[in-house]
């Protein structure tokens, strides 16, 4: 750079061009190293170390709105959560619910075997004074005392069994049966016992009959005869 | 010549000795680096021009060097510093350009 000046130069020129070099040499040798330095450290570090302070409150906020938004979003799902959990837990108690009501149905139906404690009634009738309406009141009588299944000689007795007359005999849902009678009933034993002795009631008027009458109470029995409940051809259920 | 051996000098020491730079200084590092090329580009034209001055090439490298510092230190202090940064880069980008051009043509005269 000193052989571009004027070729004429005094030597005070001279010692101030060299003066001149040197400094330009010192300038570019700073440039040099600041753009090496800033190369490096951009390079380097990462880009927020080297951002400015209204850069960064910039990020800061979008992170926190993001997070924010990420909260929300986790509060929604839980909500979401907490609701399906209560809906399965509502369900299962429904079904738990229609499940123990099927049951009462089909032992009131009479469609499932049952077992539990009872009584057996043998009424022994061979002069064939017993009425199916006798008949009938015996089967009365237990449910009243809380008989909760009935088997009246082979049948199972439900909601729409009749009793009718025949000769020497009565037929229950049209089966013939005979004396002795069997029927058997599940419910409180002693209750029932006691409601077929009561005065008046079924043991008194079998002998009245000049039959006889025995309960024996169980503290196990089983009913197993069953019977098959065709669907309602024109009744069908009403939403309230 | 001296010029170029002494920028190569820097680039070394800079990529050896390895520094950090301070905090404080960081954000006018950058600008002062693109305030230096552009004197540099100013003295090169000026160079093959054959109206280089050393004074002034001094003279222009220190104040272009300062007058940016200074334009980011305000702008950082009015709170418009990012923008007042990208103004200085946008303006000494030009002006390296329009050095770069005038080189050019000195160099292949096209």
């Amino acid at each position: 750079m000193p052989d571009e000046l004027p070729p004429a130069v005094p030597v005070k020129r001279k010692t101030s061009a060299r003066t001149a070099g040197a400094l330009i040499g010192v300038l570019t040798a700073l440039l040099g190293f600041a753009i090496a330095v800033q190369v490096r450290s951009n390079a380097s570090h990462d880009t927020l170390a080297n951002a400015r302070d209204d850069d960064l409150a910039a990020i800061l906020a979008d992170q926190n709105q993001l997070a924010q938004r990420r909260r929300d979003q986790i509060d929604s799902l839980r909500r979401d959560l907490a609701q399906l959990q209560a809906s399965g837990d509502k369900d299962g108690v429904a079904k738990a619910q229609a499940e123990r009501e099927t049951q009462s149905l089909n032992i009131l139906l009479g469609t499932v075997a049952v077992s539990g404690p009872g009584v057996i009634v043998t009424i022994t009738d061979s002069a064939a004074v017993l009425k199916a309406e006798d008949l009938l009141d015996v089967v009365e009588e237990l449910r009243g005392a809380g008989a909760e299944a009935i088997q009246f000689g082979p049948v199972r007795v439900t909601t729409s069994t009749n009793f009718v007359d025949i000769n020497a005999a009565v037929q229950v849902d049209g089966v013939t049966v005979r004396s002795p009678y069997v029927v058997r009933a599940i419910g409180d034993p002693k209750t029932m016992d006691t409601a077929m002795n009561i005065p008046g009631g079924v043991v008194a008027s079998a002998h009245a009959a000049g039959g006889d009458a025995v309960v024996s109470e169980q503290d196990k029995m089983v009913i197993d005869v069953v019977r098959v409940q065709s669907a309602p051809r024109y009744a069908s259920p009403t939403s309230k | 010549m001296i010029a170029v051996i002494a920028m190569a000098l820097g680039v070394v020491a800079g990529v050896v000795l390895h520094p950090t730079v301070p905090p404080e200084l960081e954000p006018y590092l950058p600008i002062a680096v693109v305030a230096a090329m552009d004197a540099v580009f100013g003295g090169l034209r000026a160079r093959l021009e054959h109206i280089f001055d050393a004074k002034v090439f001094v003279v222009s490298f220190v104040s272009n060097v300062f007058v940016a510092a200074m334009i980011v230190f305000f702008g950082d202090q009015l709170g418009v510093g990012g923008a007042l940064s990208t103004a200085v880069v946008v303006v000494l980008g030009i002006r390296i350009f329009g050095n770069a051009a005038a080189i050019r043509r000195q160099v292949f005269h096209a």
